[in-house]
């Protein structure tokens, strides 16, 4: 097997210019700040301004890996692990700070769908101008016209203008001219959760048919399930550095464990925990258990608990936790809350817990995301925090039929009798 | 580490700095973009308008018209030779408006293709520099009605036109290269959003746009051909109108050269910062 991409030593460095002088209040004080600015340029021009604190940042350092033709290599980290900047650095859009990366054959990205898209050009207009954006030829787009148009499923509106397409339509065009490049190496990230469900398992076929023709490809993604069906080999990054690096169900297990609280694939992103914090309320950390099947993964119809492990130094007559559960295109499945739809009053300890118990879980298999809040009933919302929770749940055959009910039958099970009469 | 990098045979090496040779190769690679930005720009250009591709033969004929009455009438300054003041205008008029269009438009590319730059890689000059396409067929329109103008004061050209094209090159490349200048800064300081517009409209009064160069004094005409547009529209009015008009060359040279120098310094301006933009724009 020939190495297709070698990255020798690659790292990443941001500057990021803190503002020392907090937001200015009335134009007479922007005024003097801006000349005391001006003045310090004209000074010491070149220098980094006096009025701002530089501070180096980096976003990879020492990147080594090599990839083989025809691998297929999930790349997964938690947020800010350097993923997109590692992306960036291999589809040239950024240069890295130091290192090299050699490549042999052609790359296509497809960081996101649709760029360049013009909207007062009609369909079958911005499919040329995205392929040539995405480095294709005319010819090679000619050719594949037709298939493009027929994986978009837009055939009629083909020559209406992009600006009057649903935004289902728009993805669906900028997908599949973007599945159609054939590039030798493929870099996609995260452009799986676009359109609807069917549209979805299309993309998942499409990159799985890249895979088998001996393509290599380079895939990011939130979704581990996705990554361990589609790839390989496993690469992951944290804070710059690469963790762990093989096989990819023991670098998804290395992650796991690394990041989840428990042995559960249940995330509770603890960066956005520390955002839990309002009014004299704490949440120092949350705890999601399967009940029906201690130490298991969470799946369609377990019992299971959230334990919010909190510290409360304020005053608040009418507490209200809430917990709101999205499914991974962002549609809120069930709101949750103490106060007022459950009815229930809960008293704040200086220092306790409070638990909240799901029987029988109605989510059918997915991923889906909890955002948790916390407010004085009617009053004041103190925080919400989106997406703190992360619940990746299993299938499972929940009416003991043999069948198991995923996302594809429905968003939720229920349990239900039939009885002809 | 470094040494097997280097032994092994790659298409292509990612590193923090690129070839003024790999830059051209690439540039050769992804030629055709460069036309389909350059016809995406057309074909958006005068969409939702209702006179649509009449906005390129108005706009410089108005002008044409207000600067014949208050030059050649009101002012009363000479035309040189004996052509109309509105041919010698509108000679003018012509490089004027494909410098001024293309300089903010080029200018402007890159932020304005911001979304396309932090997410695709693409050699970025094609950006700034196929915003001239569009507007040179704008210019060719005017081309156009110039020489409707000149059946209808019944003006024949002089034999000179033939040099025209030479003149249209260097209008270009000199475009070429400011816009390179421009829509690099503008990336890192927006505030050359504020100073192209401005240089545009000063540079319609110190050009010789509405009246000859030959108004201005001889002790100041090499100060005056530092704006290399001077000796540009000096070559059109020359080519159009003829030999009658005395050419002033240290002008054309003087023209030449700061074309040539923006030009290098451009370039390579562009090409140092180019790595940088998809992360502070």
């Amino acid at each position: 097997m020939t190495t297709v991409l070698k990255a020798d030593s690659i790292s990443k460095q941001y500057i990021i210019e803190h503002q020392k002088t907090p937001g200015y209040k009335t134009l007479a004080e922007s005024l003097a700040a801006l000349s005391a600015r001006v003045f310090n340029r004209i000074r010491t021009p070149f220098s980094s301004s006096s009025t701002s604190a530089a501070e180096e940042f980096w976003a990879l350092q020492d990147i080594n890996f090599e990839i083989k033709q025809g691998d297929k290599v999930g790349i997964i980290g938690s947020n800010g692990a350097g993923k997109s900047t590692l992306l960036k650095i291999l589809s040239r859009i950024t240069a890295p700070t130091t290192g090299r990366v050699g490549v042999n054959g052609r790359i296509a990205s497809l960081l996101e769908v649709g760029t360049g898209f013009h909207p007062e050009l009609t369909g079958r207009e911005n499919i040329f101008l995205n392929g040539a954006i995405l480095g294709m030829s005319k010819r090679d787009i000619q050719s594949r016209f037709d298939e493009i148009v027929a994986f978009s499923e837009i055939e009629r509106f083909l020559d209406t203008p992009v600006k009057r397409y649903s935004s289902g339509m728009y993805v669906r065009l900028a997908f599949s001219v973007a599945a159609h490049l054939e590039p030798d190496i493929f870099i996609v990230d995260e452009v799986l959760a676009v359109g609807d469900l069917a549209f979805q398992k299309k993309c998942l076929g499409k990159m799985d048919d890249v895979g088998k023709s001996g393509r290599t490809l380079l895939f990011v993604s939130h979704n581990n399930s996705a990554i361990k069906s589609l790839c390989s080999r496993g690469i992951y990054l944290k804070g710059g550095m690469i963790a762990a690096e093989g096989e990819v169900t023991d670098v998804v297990d290395r992650y796991l464990s690394n990041t989840y609280h428990g042995e559960y694939e249940s995330l509770v992103d603890l960066e956005r925990l520390k955002e839990c914090d309002a009014a004299g309320f704490r949440i120092d950390s949350i705890e999601v258990c399967n009940l029906s099947r201690p130490d298991r993964q969470l799946c369609s119809g377990d019992d299971i608990q959230f334990r919010v492990n909190y510290e409360f130094t304020g005053s608040n007559p009418s507490p209200a936790l809430i917990f709101s559960i999205k499914n991974s295109y962002g549609v809120e499945v069930c709101r949750i809350s103490n106060l007022p739809f459950s009815g229930v009053d809960l008293e704040l300890k200086p220092r306790g817990a409070i638990e909240l118990t799901i029987p029988s879980l109605p989510l059918t298999k997915g991923i889906y995301y909890v955002d948790v809040g916390y407010a004085h009933q009617r009053v004041e919302r103190y925080f919400t925090v989106e997406a703190l929770i992360r619940l990746d749940i299993g299938g499972a055959d929940v009416y003991g039929s043999g069948f198991e009910i995923d996302e594809s039958r429905g968003l939720v099970w229920m349990a239900h009798n039939w009885n002809s009469v | 580490m470094k040494e097997n990098l280097s032994q092994e045979k790659f298409d292509l090496v990612i590193s923090a700095d690129k070839s003024f040779g790999n830059a051209a190769r690439e540039l050769f690679e992804f030629r055709e973009l460069f036309y389909i930005l350059a016809w995406r720009d057309f074909k958006v250009r005068y969409k939702q308008t209702i006179i649509g591709a009449l906005w390129a033969l108005l706009r410089p004929l108005l002008t044409m018209v207000i600067f014949t009455v208050i030059f050649g009438k009101i002012a009363g300054l000479p035309s040189p030779g004996d052509a109309p003041y509105a041919i010698m205008v509108f000679a003018a008029m012509l490089p004027w408006y494909f410098f001024s269009s293309s300089f903010q438009e080029g200018s402007n590319a890159l932020v304005a293709s911001a979304n396309m730059i932090s997410k695709v890689y693409f050699p970025r000059i094609i950006v700034p520099v196929s915003s001239l396409f569009v507007n040179f067929v704008d210019f060719l329109i005017s081309c156009g009605v110039l020489a409707l103008i000149m059946v209808f004061y019944q003006f024949s050209p002089s034999e000179n036109i033939i040099y025209l094209p030479l003149f249209v090159i260097l209008l270009a490349l000199f475009t070429v290269a400011l816009s390179l200048w421009m829509s690099a800064l503008n990336v890192q300081y927006r505030d050359v959003r504020y100073v192209v517009p401005f240089i545009v409209q000063l540079g319609l009064y110190v050009s010789p746009v509405g009246f000859a160069s030959s108004v201005v004094a001889n002790d100041w005409r090499v100060l005056y051909s530092l704006n290399p547009m001077v000796g540009v529209i000096d070559g059109f009015r020359w080519c159009v109108i003829g030999g009658d008009i005395s050419f002033y060359w240290p002008g054309l040279w003087l023209s030449l050269v700061i074309t040539a120098f923006l030009l290098v310094t451009g370039c390579l301006f562009f090409l140092k910062t180019e790595r940088k933009f998809a992360d502070v724009i």
